[in-house]
């Protein structure tokens, strides 16, 4: 019996999380939100979603045998990126494209910078914004909400109701448009402590303000502006991605006022439609930098006075 | 006072606190290394053969920084042996049998006293250590000029899962701690003590504040159970709002800070003259089959003590001193109880099951719980790129190893390990940039 005693070093308990948990978390908290889309849009949504998912999923199992690593799949992650991405894709997107971009976002973001939780930017926010600039008209036609918002920002007449945009029947990319889906996604990423809040409210806060003064205190518009445009997937589910994100709360509320103000300037000033998934690849560029001005103090100091 | 600091909301498991210490079988043997404290190992005064008592002097303090060693038996010293302890450094063992009688040592009788100098000797003289499992002489840490001392702090946080010892002494030993705390007003002219206890443990706070009844010097300072209060210096920032330097030590601001067993026995040694030879340890964990708060000789063989408690239920496939946060695991039930030895647990299979460790994902728990905002993970980075100048920046030097970090991990990693080897490398990097200045 004496020699069976395990060694090892402390601590020797364990809150018993994983990141698996932490992946299938995410996953089920979206899957309101994939429900929504397969109602609003038709089955052709859900085939879009599955042509992701196994695409990622493939992706990385097959990279894993090639470079001769442990398959890396049962942490869900890609998973999840597929989940996302196809989210985030219109319903009437021809499925080559949609496996291209699935290919994409899983070899070229994140496998070839090594992995999980070493990938610079969000694979499927970089993912989508690959689409949109290599499929030119197509990708641009398939996401009429925001190429409204970009052409004429959330001008009255083109723009759904506010209801309309709150259950999200109304033309965008299949997991976007039902802001209600989100939000019960986004209660129960709450409760399961898989994120904070300082993110989401931080990002959707700061379009909301800057979008009511440019729109001089018109709250119908600034109402409008949060609900559109994939503003809610893109800062509950995308901008929250741990690996490209900030760990601290003063990072996060940086980086969310950061997004924020750029989808804004993007949708008021630019000619891209895609304002949340630029405002989010371009805050995943400066997350280390935020993570540098916002490391917590070391308690008592690093070095001793003398 | 600023805001608390971070910590783990660890599961409580103080299934023993209700149950009163009971006394222990008079063990046949048992084996004392004389390395049961910091610093240098004390020198055997006993040879084979040679007869003891219970409280009879048999390794003497080696330096400053050591304590005396007495026997907790009466008996026969068999042999005088070497033994690894399990921080990998090996140490002589005194092996006594005994005689079953537990004789006491006919020279045992209370100190005199009458001053300063007199009660640090006296603290010298009983051996004692402290007893959170740290294990520094306590002499040392006392023998401070007085005037320095603004606050002691008595530590009764306990955080740790399932360990009651601290608990009982507290609820049993009152009057122990309340003699010593005499002391330490009468000639150490302290003038305010702090009992810093967490607030899942009703009885202990009870008794305490009893304790500081009628006396205005004395506060009890009821703090959230979050995981690691007792932390010597989150106790000294949760008490009084000061914060301990880096490199510094808590007198450096005014505080001794002091496990309130520690206290209980420098009371009792001043009462009747025993030195430190039997501690109060709580037995428990899943394989245990009845918890106990159980009082032991010091040197007694974990064996021992789990037959006392019923033995196993299942078998023990971990067994470790202390909690199970910062315990140090031992590879098998023949290791003795130690002087620093508050508990041993004991671990079934499932309990005892290591995770497989993933890559991070930088989800930022680990940054976002250290009490001492030190970052993890920049530090394993700066092991994996051996860059000593990053894991001080990252504030590696400021671990105490407390284990929120492996603790939250959903990925497993073992965090608080490579801050441990991350301070390992300081330490050499500090010396070889001495020794380039011994060069210049």
């Amino acid at each position: 019996m004496a020699s069976k005693l395990r060694l090892s070093v402390s601590p020797h308990v364990h809150t018993h999380e994983t990141v698996t948990g932490i992946m299938l978390d995410v996953i089920i908290s979206l899957l309101p939100a994939t429900i929504a889309g397969t109602i609003i849009f038709g089955w052709r949504a859900l085939l879009v979603v599955a042509a992701c998912v196994i695409t990622c999923v493939l992706s990385e199992f097959i990279f894993n045998k090639i470079v001769k690593e442990k398959p890396t799949i049962g942490d869900l992650s890609a998973a999840v990126t597929g989940l996302l991405l196809g989210l985030n894709l219109p319903a009437n997107i021809p499925i080559w494209q949609a496996v291209i971009g699935s290919v994409f976002a899983i070899i070229i973001v994140k496998c070839f910078f090594g992995g999980m939780g070493c990938n610079l930017v969000n694979p499927a926010i970089t993912a989508r914004v690959f689409m949109l600039v290599a499929f030119g008209s197509m990708a641009t036609a398939a996401f009429p909400v925001d190429a409204v918002s970009s052409a004429t920002p959330l001008s009255a007449e083109q723009m759904p109701s506010l209801t309309t945009l709150f259950f999200g029947n109304y033309g965008g990319a299949i997991g976007e448009t039902c802001t209600l889906a989100l939000i019960i996604g986004f209660i129960y990423l709450l409760v399961r402590q898989v994120i904070t809040w300082h993110i989401p409210v931080a990002y959707i806060g700061t379009v909301f303000l800057f979008t009511l003064v440019l729109e001089g205190f018109d709250f119908v518009a600034a109402l409008s502006a949060i609900m559109a445009g994939g503003l809610f997937i893109g800062a509950i589910f995308m901008a929250t991605d741990y690996v490209t994100s900030p760990e601290t709360p003063n990072g996060k509320l940086i980086f969310g006022l950061g997004a924020g103000i750029i989808t804004v300037m993007i949708r008021q000033w630019g000619n891209y439609p895609e304002g949340v998934s630029f405002a989010i690849l371009l805050m995943n560029i400066l997350d280390p930098y935020i993570g540098i001005w916002t490391a917590r103090k070391v308690f008592g100091g690093v070095k001793a006075d003398d | 006072m600023a805001l608390s600091l971070h910590g783990a909301h660890v599961p409580h498991r103080k299934n023993t606190a209700n149950m009163p210490a009971v006394r222990i079988d008079t063990p046949k043997s048992v084996n004392i290394p004389v390395l049961m404290h910091i610093g240098k190992p004390s020198s055997p005064v006993v040879k084979a053969g040679d007869h003891v008592d219970v409280g009879t002097l048999i390794a003497k303090q080696e330096g400053t920084i050591s304590v005396d060693i007495h026997s907790s038996v009466s008996g026969t010293v068999k042999k005088i042996d070497e033994t690894l302890l399990s921080n990998g450094s090996t140490c002589k063992l005194i092996v006594i049998e005994s005689d079953g009688e537990m004789r006491v040592d006919a020279n045992i009788a209370p100190p005199s006293i009458n001053s300063k100098d007199e009660l640090i000797e006296a603290i010298r003289a009983s051996g004692i250590v402290g007893l959170g499992g740290a294990g520094f002489p306590t002499h040392v840490k006392f023998n401070v000029d007085p005037s320095r001392i603004e606050e002691l702090i008595i530590n009764g946080a306990e955080c740790e899962p399932y360990i009651t010892s601290d608990t009982r002494t507290m609820i049993d030993r009152a009057d122990d701690m309340a003699y010593a705390i005499g002391l330490f007003k009468k000639f150490l002219g302290v003038k305010k003590i702090i009992i810093g206890i967490e607030n899942n443990k009703p009885e202990a706070i009870e008794s305490m504040k009893k304790l500081a009844e009628n006396d205005s010097e004395i506060t009890v300072s009821v703090l959230p159970a979050i995981y690691p209060q007792g932390g010597e210096k989150v106790m000294i920032y949760h008490t009084t709002g000061k914060i301990v330097p880096l490199g510094k030590l808590p007198i450096d601001v005014g505080c001794i800070v002091t496990n309130c067993t520690t206290v209980a026995d420098i009371g009792r040694y001043a009462k009747t003259g025993m030195p430190l030879v039997e501690k109060c340890i709580t037995v428990d964990g899943s394989a245990v089959n009845e918890p106990k708060n159980v009082i032991v000789p010091v040197g007694t063989s974990m064996e021992d003590v789990f037959n006392f408690c019923g033995g196993f239920k299942s078998e023990p496939h971990k067994v470790f001193y202390g909690g199970p946060m910062m315990g140090v695991t031992v590879p098998d039930i023949g290791q003795p109880i130690l002087k620093n030895t508050n508990a041993v647990i004991a671990f079934n299979e499932k309990d005892s099951k290591l995770a497989e460790s993933e890559a991070c994902i930088r989800c930022g728990k680990c940054i976002n719980i250290c009490p001492f905002g030190i970052n993890p993970p920049a530090i394993e980075r700066a092991l994996r790129e051996k860059d000593p100048e990053r894991m001080i920046k990252y504030g590696a030097s400021a671990c105490m190893e407390c284990g929120c970090c492996s603790y939250v991990c959903p990925a497993n990693r073992p965090l608080v390990q490579r801050n441990r080897l991350a301070k390992g490398e300081i330490k050499e990097h500090y010396a070889r940039q001495a020794a380039k200045e011994a060069k210049k």
